[in-house]
């Protein structure tokens, strides 16, 4: 374990200070993405969202005597993709266990899962951190498992009604090694599975929906020594709840180990009203989920030529998009990161930057575009403003019609909807003056008026913006810039 | 191996059987009887065999992604012991 | 009519379709035939109006031309198999009074062959037992008694109750499970043929699951013809079992009557073991004899594994069993014990639902499975499982067919080896080798004790050569030419 652990270099930046020392977060984390099919992974049941209880359950889903499972060929695939997707090894022999344990929205007493030989071996993911450096999480493994059902406690008070739409619905578990350090890291490890789940279709990656559900495990070490125990955080369905449970984790087992206690390996419930993690009390009593082979069920064989026909089929992912922004346009590593993080924001960044200055639609459309579309609430496959409306916008930029300050104004009318940016520009007469004889009226009267601040200019150049301002100030902003300067320097004689 | 109480006691947890404290000593004893018959497997060399999950030679076979089944909660629900408004009702859980 | 009763499912359906008589006449023959035996508790479940229902149905049909392969035909259905709004039980308290939304798909393949069912049989709870003394509904008693007592026998388990209806006429033909013997031993002890064919022949959807990679559906018949009729019908690939096998489904009745000759039967050394009555013997190279007048071959053969099969077994099946039987939790369906938390529920509703037999194997599958355990017992059955059924691949390149005594005993007393779990266990000696390699092996009464009581042989095939035990089988059934009947002491 420790020569697992050695992978990942010791950084003192992301040390917690205990009131004995220093002490160093070590994560690896379960991600349950959701396979994002039509019927179950082994029944013909729908999967969906929003059904009324029940409706979506076969006789297999509710563990009916003598029912029987049939995998669903398609969530093979989607498993296979989303290892190919994580660099990983797809193992061309695998098999289903049996995890039995018992509660009420578990029907068969047992979870069909892949336990000694999953579909998917090692892999390796490379993470994004907010200021554009990355990492790297190793990928343990990913396999194919039924869902549970959902348990509501909360209608009854004497009761709990059990709901089993969920029941049988196929996940992925894709299992890291413990390679993450901290919070911040594990949300952006979860961020970049999502982001690659979601370039391959296999899973929508919703987090609200449950459809993409992270288990973390967390551990606290003094720096160099080995792994401590590690308890398993349940229920953090969203970035916020990630980086939350876990600092109050680490802190919880921080404090039990300075005062001299041990960690108990468990498994906790994330509780996001009291921001804090409380052992869950059904999973107290010692597991022992005595996997074995399913007998239902043969191995899963795997054709070479198909997996090879499905890494064929691949679509370009999220790293060699990143890395293809760069040369092909340009970009800066963090442009092209930001917009990689959603398919659809790259594919509005490439529509809107056919033939225009790439880099100046980079800059419209993450510094202005998602920003805003970020504090309205809003995907960018709905914003009010379509790519063509971008690449129209720094065409007029381009052309000097408009002014990078105009543009500005232009934008702000655009997303109130007031049309193109061509409809905006001739609606409020925005375009640029780049008539010199207006320019140089403007500027003779400035010279003029201010003959010291004009001498002072031939002494110390720099002053020229001085009366780069005035005039776009006289001119309302509609000043040709270029056309200001070279003005300006040959009446004030500066070179 | 020797099984005691303690380890049926143990096992009939997991396997949610409840058994009263004064069966679990016969019961030890006779899983014993069990299990001594069955140690006589120690006598055959298993090295290099293959374990047989199955008497069927064959690849799993794999169905479409196609919606056959549900949409009918009463059939679902028809032997449960108890149920309401289409979910199944069950004892107080408590997490 | 009540001459009816004691027609061989052949002559039934020979004389439905002459139109000698109708399916509403040997059904109704049938269902009092039933009625008057009580004494025998093989049926838990009569079904008599659904019964002439469906014979009517079946009379329709025949008179339409348009017989099916089973039309008109009453059948007793093992308590095992899922029937749509029929109680099914599996012999256990814990199903309550289930009522299946759905049909099992052997059962929905006799129906659509115009099968008509009697009623539900009796079986040993999860069909684990030996002697159909598990049975939450009490112990079926064997139509047969030794000559001069009043004793009652078992008919064996755990489809007794399916032996015990065919044996007395109660109905043409059964169906019935083998795991470990389930259809074999009881056909052994009750003078009627039994076949367990390759494991994937017959569906497994829709039987209430024992041990998965074991159980295998078959017919108990009167006679080795019926018997592959009906596995005719019954058999089929479904796309709903993951482990059916896709393969086409011989006429298995077009290979009775075949000639033997040339065909080369392997006697396996191991089966004879340390303290088999004589008769068993004597009977077992009766057959042999019998097979080499026929005209077949007889070579030695070498299963070296066989003294561990049974070992094996009570690894592998309480394994699958306790995790199959994982689902009989009170939360859906059938029994539901109260209780004050959830884990009192559970272990209230389980413990009370299960009976002994059945807890002592769900105890057993939960040890072996148990961290720590894994590979010193379940890993290791399913190596030394690979070593039987290399036994068999061996044996096969040898000889075409085996031939074994069924049982080590004739039907013994109801209660006598309840005693001990292991003595209990040593009944499957002979048939548990079968269900551990997947073959297919058929039971054939092939003669009586000194006590009047039958006895029968096995014969054990190649994976999907039902074919050859059908020939075999036949040969056997001629040679034996058993006719005896049990006296019908329990008619009412």
């Amino acid at each position: 374990m420790t020569n697992d652990l050695d992978v990942v270099a010791a950084d003192p930046k992301k040390f917690i200070q205990g009131r004995t020392g220093p002490w160093e977060i070590v994560m690896g984390l379960e991600i349950h993405a959701q396979v994002a099919s039509n019927s179950k992974l082994f029944s013909g049941a729908a999967v969906g969202f929003g059904a009324g209880p029940n409706e979506q359950v076969s006789l297999v889903d509710a563990a009916m005597p003598g029912m029987l499972p049939v995998i669903n060929r398609y969530c093979v695939e989607q498993a296979v993709k989303t290892g190919l997707g994580l660099k990983a090894q797809i193992n061309p022999w695998s098999r289903f266990d049996r995890k039995n344990y018992f509660y009420p929205d578990l029907p068969q007493g047992y979870q069909i899962s892949q336990f000694k030989d999953p579909i998917v071996g090692e892999g390796v993911v490379l993470v994004e951190r907010d200021d554009g450096s990355t990492f790297t999480v190793r990928i343990e493994r990913l396999h194919l498992e039924q869902d549970a059902g959902k348990s509501i406690h909360d209608l009854d008070p004497h009761a709990t009604y059990v709901d089993l739409n969920r029941a049988g619905t196929a996940l992925m578990e894709i299992v890291s090694k413990p390679d993450i350090r901290s919070s911040e890291e594990a949300a952006a490890y979860v961020k970049k599975v999502r982001t690659i789940v979601r370039y391959l279709g296999t899973c929508d990656g919703d987090l609200e929906k449950g459809n993409l559900r992270a288990d973390v495990n967390v551990s606290v070490r003094r720096p160099g020594e080995g792994l401590g125990t590690r308890c398993e955080i349940k229920n953090v369905n969203s970035y916020r709840y990630i980086m939350q449970a876990i600092e109050y984790e680490a802190r919880r087992q921080i404090e039990v180990l300075e005062d001299g206690g041990t960690i108990k390996q468990e498994t906790r419930l994330f509780d996001p009203g009291k921001l804090e993690t409380r052992s869950m009390r059904s999973k107290e009593e010692a597991q022992d989920y005595r996997y074995f082979p399913d007998p239902d069920l043969l191995p899963l064989e795997l054709d070479p030529a198909w997996i090879k026909a499905i890494e064929a089929s691949l679509p370009e992912l999220p790293d060699d998009k990143k890395a293809r922004l760069q040369s092909q346009y340009g970009l800066s590593a963090y442009d092209s990161g930001v917009l990689v993080i959603e398919q659809e924001r790259s594919d509005f960044y490439e529509k809107a930057a056919k033939g225009r200055d790439a880099k100046l639609v980079a800059n419209w459309t993450t510094n202005e575009l998602l920003a805003r579309l970020a504090k309205s609430g809003q995907d960018i496959e709905n914003s009010p403003i379509p790519p063509e409306d971008i690449a129209g916008l720094v065409e007029l930029i381009e052309t000097g019609v408009i002014s990078s300050k105009i543009a500005k104004e232009v934008f702000d009318r655009m997303w109130a909807g007031e049309g193109t940016p061509q409809q905006v520009v001739d609606k409020h007469g925005l375009v640029q003056v780049t008539d010199t004889g207006a320019i140089e009226s403007v500027i003779d009267a400035l010279i003029a008026a201010n003959p010291d601040k004009a001498e002072a200019v031939k002494e110390k150049p720099q002053a020229l913006g001085w009366f780069v301002g005035q005039v776009m100030k006289e001119t309302g902003g509609k000043a040709n810039p270029a056309a200001v300067n070279e003005i300006l320097r040959t009446k004030l004689g500066v070179l | 191996m020797a099984i005691d109480a303690a380890t049926v006691r143990k096992v009939a947890l997991l396997a949610r059987l409840s058994e009263s404290e004064e069966r679990l000593e016969p019961l030890a004893r006779e899983l014993n009887g069990i299990m001594t018959w069955i140690d006589m497997l120690d006598e055959v060399d298993v090295e290099g065999v293959e374990p047989m999950a199955s008497a069927v030679d064959l690849k799993l076979p794999m169905r479409e992604d196609v919606v056959t089944e549900g949409g009918d909660p009463a059939k679902v629900l028809a032997n449960a012991p108890s149920s309401k408004d289409n979910f199944f009702v069950v004892p107080k859980v408590v997490e | 009519m009540g001459e009816l009763t004691s027609l061989t499912l052949k002559a039934a359906l020979d004389g439905l379709k002459a139109k000698t008589f109708s399916s509403v006449e040997i059904t109704q023959a049938h269902v009092d035939a039933v009625a008057k035996s009580k004494a025998l508790n093989a049926y838990i479940l009569e079904t008599p109006e659904r019964a002439l229902q469906m014979a009517a149905a079946a009379d329709a049909r025949i008179a339409r031309g348009e017989a099916g392969l089973l039309e008109g035909a009453p059948l007793g259905i093992k308590d095992l198999f899922c029937t749509e709004s029929f109680r099914t039980t599996a012999a256990s308290k814990i199903l309550g009074d289930f009522k299946p939304t759905y049909e099992s798909t052997v059962t929905a393949n006799l129906w659509r062959d115009g099968a008509v069912m009697l009623g539900k049989l009796n079986l040993d709870e999860f069909a684990m037992g030996s002697a159909n003394e598990t049975s939450a509904f009490g112990p079926v008693t064997n139509p047969w008694r030794a000559a001069g007592s009043n004793q009652s026998l078992t008919p064996g388990g755990s489809s007794g109750g399916s032996a015990a209806a065919v044996a007395a006429d109660l109905c043409l033909g059964a169906t019935a499970t083998d795991t470990g013997g389930s259809i074999r031993q009881p056909a052994a002890f009750t003078g009627t043929v039994g076949i367990k064919p390759t494991y994937g022949r017959c569906s497994r959807w829709g039987i209430v699951a024992f041990a998965s990679s074991l159980d295998q559906a078959g017919p108990i018949a009167k006679t080795v013809e019926d018997a592959a009729i009906l596995l005719r019908s019954m058999s089929g690939h479904d796309v709903k079992d993951s482990t059916s096998l896709p393969v086409d489904v011989p006429d298995f009745a077009s290979f009775v009557g075949k000639s033997v000759k040339g065909l080369r039967i392997g006697v396996p050394k191991e089966y004879r073991v340390d303290g088999m009555p004589a008769e068993i013997e004597a009977l077992w190279a009766q057959g042999i004899a019998w097979l080499k007048e026929a005209g077949c071959e007889i070579v030695d053969v070498s299963l070296p594994h066989t003294k561990y099969a049974l070992p094996t077994y009570y690894i592998v099946a309480p394994a699958e069993a306790s995790s199959n039987l994982a689902r009989y939790d009170g939360m859906r369906y059938g029994l539901r014990a109260e209780g004050k938390t959830l884990a009192d529920v559970y272990q209230n509703t389980r413990g009370a639902g299960f009976g002994d037999e059945v807890k002592r194997r769900i105890l057993i599958g939960a040890y072996v499975l148990s961290a720590g355990y894994y590979d010193a017992y379940y890993l290791k059955a399913q190596k030394v499982r690979r070593r039987i059924a290399d036994d068999f691949k061996a044996a096969f390149e040898k000889c075409d067919a085996l031939l074994t005594p069924a049982t080590p005993s004739a039907a013994f007393p109801i209660g006598q080896k309840d005693v001990d779990p292991v003595t209990m266990y040593l009944n499957d000696v002979f048939t548990v080798t079968a269900n551990l390699a997947g073959v297919p092996a058929m039971s054939i009464p092939a003669g009586l004790d000194k006590d009047g009581l039958p006895l029968g042989l096995q014969l054990i095939g190649r994976t999907l050569d039902e074919g050859t035990l059908f020939s075999l089988g036949g040969a056997l059934e001629k040679a034996a030419d058993f006719r005896a009947k049990p006296k019908a002491w329990w008619a009412s």
